[in-house]
């Protein structure tokens, strides 16, 4: 197995689709000179030079629009957000112009861009800087969301995000930069198998499709939907039950636009319980989406009412006690499946 | 509507339509007489007047489907700022590409967009430019690198600075044009894609369509030093231009120079040699004779000032040129208009015959790659598939 931090996955999903199209560069704040603010396009400058890794003043506005017009020319820009927290100032740019330049020009262009960035809570960086974006965006006709849990789904996603015709978001965690950093220590041993992408002599034109759920490990008692750094809260979750003897299916569906429900209404029929966690605020959240699917598809095969754990609805603290007991964490999944499976 | 001057050439509004602006020969006053060596050549003057022509009767025609509620939502009338255009995109190469706001009809049929397709993009229909999904606000035209019309005021500029970020990444010896009203200069999108032309030498005209008001706001209400826009450009150490945008000639001269300064430019930021004079921001003062929207009532100016503009008119501006420089007959220029006149009631002719858009295109063009169902891939509009098939 690769030992590979999150945050190395992503940059060889960007170097090896660099390599394979000229078009394809990457724009962002401290991307280039400062090798990323978060060390992710680290020396990528050197190997593909300051053409196409571009430097860009903090002008989200600006190099946001900036890769929606350069994608309708041809081009395939990866946009990096320092913090998708960021993103709020250029709106306009990436839910107006971004999902609709190909229906609003009758096909004729569209917007094959990729916008990537740290996504979520848990650093004590306070209310502005710690959001959640899944929930808003993912409800854009025209885009797809992405948000991977492991390196492997990273590597495999983000790649397919470069190669799409379309505006691709991709939420990555600054808290899930460096799993992988100290062996398997950080990472459940559910997934120590597919923490890692394959290595380029095992694979080497690796990708994940949009809209395959991966079931992040099997059960039969419950089944827990997460996405993303809530997927690790799951897994831990899991571990704790699993000593009081409940066995949960923690199924992570990894693009949340495209939504694979098929593979989650199979684990509900299998197990006729379901908790769904989102680290986005509860009112019209993804949770709730998946929650309403479920009881579309489902509702007969379910043998109580879907339990959601999401971030508590209130702004992000700043205090580290109480953000941690906002955060969809392991004690309220475990809380959620106790009550979900009438074991409280 | 507008009262014909009393001497020169007059024709009569197109019959049957009531909103018809007479186009009256310039006197000699009003007449721009740039050096002869500056002008382009002869036929591709009288081409000019042609495209001012169409885009005016074809503007008339628009009015009254609209008033015919057979085209909905916003309108935005080009009427009296047609030279702007045409000026600009005559200039250009016809590969470089071109962007604008919502009052672009007139940008389209500069840069070649058959008037069919642009009238039935209004009426809602499937032969429209973008099959009838995008409206008045959003013609697209890409086989002639026309990168849409834009409803957001100001959004398109961070676009304009992408199309030139990419022709510069591509090597191309192209310069983009931006096109915006004077409203888009008080928005923040507008100021960090001039920051970002500006410290990537891209190669981009960012033109101010200033029609003196942004909706029924004055620039001077509005704009800091409205008097001086120059400022604007000298705070991002850029190239700064006018123009009288409705001179059609003055404004091709403008956009030549300026355009083959700007185009080509590149930086040497982005690993390139820099070279190239880079962005340049061109203040085209121009006039708009309709109000903003159709649902315009046009309190905030008087009827006098509207009538001093038009004695300044684009189009009678160039007759009056061409006239006295002997370089086209009355006959010819009224041919022209009858062309023009007929071309856009062939314009009416072909939307209204046209099918509406079918309820099967409702989950087309969503995704270029449709992830299943609803959402299925669309095919390209009419008017591509049109050109493609050599018609």
């Amino acid at each position: 197995m690769q030992t590979i931090q999150y945050r190395e996955a992503l940059r060889e999903a960007m170097q090896e689709e660099m390599r394979r199209d000229d078009r394809v560069f990457l724009m962002g704040e401290e991307v280039a000179q400062y090798n990323g603010a978060y060390k992710v396009s680290q020396g990528m400058l050197d190997e593909f030079g300051p053409r196409r890794i571009v430097d860009s003043p903090i002008s989200e506005t600006g190099f946001s629009g900036l890769g929606i017009g350069a994608a309708m020319y041809g081009l395939r820009p990866i946009i990096e957000f320092m913090s998708w927290s960021f993103c709020l100032v250029a709106a306009d740019q990436i839910i107006n112009n971004a999902p609709k330049m190909l229906y609003m020009s009758g096909g004729q262009f569209g917007c094959p861009a990729v916008f990537r960035g740290n996504n979520g809570a848990g650093g004590q960086l306070g209310s502005t800087h710690s959001w959640c974006v899944e929930s808003m965006f993912s409800s854009v006709p025209g885009l797809k969301v992405a948000i991977p849990s492991t390196p492997r789904d990273a590597k495999g996603l983000l790649k397919t995000a470069i190669r799409d015709e379309d505006p691709v978001f991709n939420l990555e965690s600054e808290r899930m930069l460096g799993l992988g950093a100290r062996g398997d220590k950080d990472f459940s041993r559910y997934i120590k198998d597919t923490w890692a992408p394959p290595t380029v002599k095992e694979d080497e034109d690796f990708t994940i499709p949009f809209g395959v759920a991966d079931i992040k490990k099997p059960g039969k008692d419950v089944t827990i939907v997460a996405a993303g750094r809530p997927v690790h809260f799951a897994l831990d979750a899991a571990e704790e039950l699993e000593k009081e003897g409940i066995d949960c299916e923690v199924i992570d569906p990894r693009t949340y636009r495209p939504l694979d429900i098929d593979t989650i209404v199979k684990s509900v029929r299998k197990t006729n319980y379901c908790v769904v966690v989102d680290q986005s605020w509860p009112f019209a959240s993804v949770g709730a989406e998946v929650a309403a699917q479920v009881y579309e598809h489902a509702m007969d095969d379910l043998d109580n009412k879907v339990i959601r754990v999401n971030n508590d609805d209130i702004p992000a603290p700043y205090n580290r006690t109480l953000e941690q007991e906002m955060l969809p964490n392991t004690k309220k999944i475990i809380d959620a499946v106790r009550a979900a499976t009438y074991n409280t | 509507m507008t009262p014909g001057k009393p001497t020169g050439y007059t024709p009569g509004p197109d019959p049957g339509n009531d909103q018809g602006t007479s186009m009256t020969s310039a006197t000699t006053e009003d007449t721009v007489k740039p050096t002869a060596s500056e002008n382009p050549p002869t036929p591709k003057l009288v081409d000019m007047l042609y495209q001012m022509m169409l885009i005016r009767r074809f503007e008339e025609r628009t009015m009254q489907a609209y008033q015919q509620a057979k085209i909905g939502g916003f309108c935005h009338i080009y009427i009296g700022q047609e030279a702007t255009a045409v000026g600009a995109v005559s200039a250009l190469k016809d590969d470089d590409p071109i962007i604008t706001a919502y009052r672009d009809h007139g940008h389209a049929l500069a840069r070649g967009m058959h008037p069919n397709y642009c009238m039935a993009e209004m009426y809602g229909k499937v032969t429209g430019c973008a099959k009838g999904k995008g409206g008045s606000m959003h013609m697209f035209d890409k086989p002639h690198h026309m990168y849409g019309g834009h409803a957001i005021v100001g959004g398109q500029c961070p676009l304009g600075v992408g199309l030139a970020f990419a022709t510069q990444y591509e090597k191309k010896n192209n310069v983009t044009v931006c096109f915006f009203g004077d409203g888009a200069i008080n928005q923040g999108a507008f100021h960090e894609a001039m920051n970002l032309a500006a410290i990537w030498n891209l190669p981009i005209l960012f033109v101010v369509e200033n029609n003196g008001y942004s909706m029924g706001t004055a620039i001077n209400r509005g704009t800091a030093a409205a008097d001086n826009l120059g400022a604007k450009a000298a705070a991002y150490g850029m190239r700064y231009a006018e123009c009288d945008g409705m001179d059609v000639l003055d404004t091709y001269k403008v956009f030549k120079r300026e355009g083959d300064l700007s185009r080509g430019s590149t930086s040497d930021q982005l690993g390139l040699e820099q070279n190239g004079g880079g962005p340049c921001f061109i203040n085209a003062k121009t006039y708009r004779y309709q109000g903003h929207s159709m649902s315009d009532p046009q309190k905030y100016r008087s009827k006098d000032e509207v009538n001093d503009k038009k004695d300044k008119d684009c189009i009678n501006t160039l007759v009056g040129h061409l006239i006295e420089n002997k370089l086209a007959t009355q006959e010819q220029i009224d041919e022209l208009d009858k062309k023009a006149k007929q071309v856009s009631r062939d314009a009416i002719k072909y939307a209204e015959e046209s099918p509406d858009l079918p309820m099967s295109e409702k989950f087309t063009d969503i995704y270029a790659n449709p992830y299943g169902p609803p959402f299925v891939k669309g095919g390209l509009p009419k008017m591509i598939t049109d050109n493609n098939s050599g018609e």
